[in-house]
């Protein structure tokens, strides 16, 4: 491992410099009563001495001892926000003399560098990056966002109780997928960041930023660092056999249960860094003369979704949080070749009714466990 | 998909009808300010008391119905409207769920005219506030408390160009990730009806870190009892409390009163 020492002065010059290659900074900002990504212009935006618990249905913010930049586990939204927007014009037409004519001109795509992102986010959009880009038919919006991103990723330095990412693969610490790598280290002395690059963009921007190899010892406390992290973790989601259990639990009584807490709202899928679902709505000026597709979010928990000639296929709640945790954990594994969960923890802080997936597949695991003794 | 124009060579015509109501709902027409001038380019405006007593006699390409029915005389009243209109669209929660003044119905009616009526023995009145749809057939349902103008002007164009009008009835919720609010319940602790009110109002009160007071009325598929299940046991709601947030502008509508019962009188 080789890295550099940043000093938190140092943060300043990382961002002039991104913002003198004309990106637009995304990253984590206080808004509310949450830290979001927004847009920001200097590293005061940051949510410095912030940090968050979390838990079921509950999120708080609370100060911390310190002044750390990163010391926050994780907000409401992803960076899927940024790469995959929720609402976005796809195509206007206006009405000619003879017939309808579609305006080519298109804006050029946003330049986003996202800052703080962590592992688990990393690997969601690996995983969007599958679902969007590896076929013939690639998601043009995605990819132009995507291609232009620069990434300075983070090392998580504390847990949530909500998190799993260690059952999945997908972090704390952060592995591939960034152009540069931040590990925050608050010591009673010290206050510095080690910083690692991963990609040749990253190495690029290091190379006239002029900063000191970081020390043996400096790596190691880096290291260390995630390592406690890691240990911090108690949520587990394991996956053995996970999609056989989900597909031979498919009329298990336990859906019942879970369907009179769950309320169809959507926040699971509307926080989920890998959710990508979308619908269309086709919509014209009064006169009639222009049409317009707005691409916008959906939600495998709406009605419409699965709306078709004679009613919703899935009309229940129940076939709806079948659907999804079916889909995240087993079919995604036939569809895109891995889970389709990443273990950040969200869908069970921002569930209004705190429905934790991993306590959910626990009951399957168990009685299966159970019967299969039998 | 033809519009209205191309088929019958002419615009159509539109009436808008009051009941039991505040108002509100008709104004929002008024107030379409950009939209406005396009609107009366491409409808004639037949009758709409509230902006002219000029009227043009029926029958009525599209009415639209704001207000509830409280009255003998107004149960009769809405089925000549229906008879004289092809489209009948109602709009904001009076004409869809009862509004506010359906809160009568968990009482009783005589108890309030003989507070508020020196001879109550002229008032006529029914015993409840109910939705237009009770009464005769309704072509469409716009919610809302008052209704959210683009919505209108959505389902107005909609019906012009002869389209289905995006109104979805998914949860408040999706507007609020989409926008980017932060949750309310979950970083706040404050009480939200969100999760079983459907969208369309744009989040307004979480965009101002207030709950949803349901303005909207149930989504599709609302789970009440769940969403005030933990109101109480994790935001320590009162049974008080659950009733007077499910007895607003959509108290009628039956998912929101049914719950409000299922916590006391």
């Amino acid at each position: 491992m080789q890295g550099y020492r940043l000093e938190p002065s140092g943060l300043e010059q990382v961002f002039e410099k991104l913002k003198s290659q004309s990106y637009e900074i995304i990253g984590p900002k206080l808004k509310d009563d949450a830290i979001v990504y927004d847009r920001l212009t200097r590293v005061k935006d940051l949510p410095i001495g912030l940090t968050d618990e979390q838990g079921p249905g509950y999120y708080r913010l609370k100060k911390r001892n310190d002044d750390a930049y990163f010391g926050y586990v994780l907000g409401p939204q992803s960076v899927k926000h940024y790469l995959h927007p929720p609402v976005f014009s796809l195509w206007q037409a206006k009405r000619t003399e003879d017939g309808f004519a579609i305006p080519k001109e298109r804006e050029s795509a946003p330049r986003y560098a996202f800052i703080g992102v962590r592992a688990c986010e990393l690997n969601a959009i690996l995983i969007q990056d599958k679902v969007f880009l590896d076929s013939d038919y690639q998601d043009p919006v995605y990819l132009e966002r995507r291609k232009n991103a620069f990434i300075l990723a983070v090392n998580c330095t504390q847990a949530a109780p909500t998190c799993f990412c260690s059952s999945l693969g997908t972090g704390p610490k952060v592995e591939a997928g960034f152009d540069l790598l931040l590990t925050e280290l608050i010591n009673e002395t010290e206050h510095y960041f080690v910083l690692e690059t991963g990609s040749e963009k990253g190495q690029v921007f290091v190379k006239d930023v002029n900063l000191p190899a970081a020390s043996e010892a400096e790596l190691e406390a880096a290291q260390n660092r995630v390592k406690a992290t890691e240990e911090q973790i108690s949520k587990k989601l394991p996956t053995e056999g996970i999609k056989d259990l989900l597909y031979a639990s498919y009329e298990h009584p336990h859906w019942d249960e879970i369907a009179e807490r769950c309320l169809s709202c959507g926040n699971c899928t509307m926080v989920c860094p890998t959710c990508f679902c979308t619908t269309v709505d086709d919509v014209t000026s009064l006169t009639g003369d222009t049409a317009e597709r707005v691409r916008r979010w959906d939600s495998c928990f709406t009605s419409d979704f699965s709306y078709i000639h004679g009613g919703s296929v899935r009309p229940s709640s129940k076939s709806r949080y079948r659907q999804w945790m079916t889909h995240k954990l087993a079919s995604w594994q036939d569809q895109f070749g891995s889970l389709g969960c990443v273990g950040c923890g969200r869908c069970i802080s921002w569930c209004p009714v705190g429905i934790d997936i991993t306590a959910e597949l626990e009951v399957f695991r168990q009685e299966r466990g159970q019967s299969e003794s039998n | 998909m033809t519009g209205f124009k191309e088929t019958y060579g002419r615009k159509p015509k539109l009436a808008v009808w009051k009941f039991a109501s505040c108002d509100g709902c008709q104004l929002s027409l008024l107030d379409c300010e950009d939209e406005l001038l396009a609107l009366t380019g491409e409808v004639e405006i037949a009758y709409f008391l509230e902006a002219s007593r000029a009227t043009v006699k029926g029958p009525y390409d599209v009415s639209l119905v704001e207000g509830s029915v409280t009255t003998p005389h107004d149960a009769e009243r809405i089925k000549k409207v229906r008879k004289v209109s092809k489209t009948l669209i109602t709009i904001g929660a009076c004409a869809t769920a009862g509004g506010v003044q359906a809160l009568r119905n968990f009482a009783d009616v005589t108890d309030f005219t003989r507070v508020v009526y020196a001879h109550p023995e002229f008032i006529k009145t029914l015993a409840t506030s109910t939705p237009i749809s009770e009464h005769v057939f309704v072509d469409f349902e716009l919610r809302g408390c008052p209704i959210n103008k683009m919505q209108l002007v959505e389902v107005i164009n909609a019906f012009l160009n002869g389209r289905k009008p995006v109104t979805p009835s998914h949860s408040v919720c999706l507007e609020c990730k989409k926008q980017g609010n932060v949750c309310v319940m979950v970083a706040g602790g404050k009480p939200c009806l969100g999760p079983v009110t459907q969208a369309g109002c744009g989040a307004i009160c979480p965009a101002f870190a207030r709950g949803c007071f349901g303005c909207f009325g149930p989504m599709e598929l609302p789970n009440a009892s769940s969403l005030m299940g933990w109101w109480k046991k994790h935001l320590g709601a009162t049974d008080d409390e659950v009733i007077r947030a499910l007895r607003t502008f959509n108290a009628g509508a039956e998912v929101f009163r049914k719950e409000g019962e299922a916590h006391g009188n």
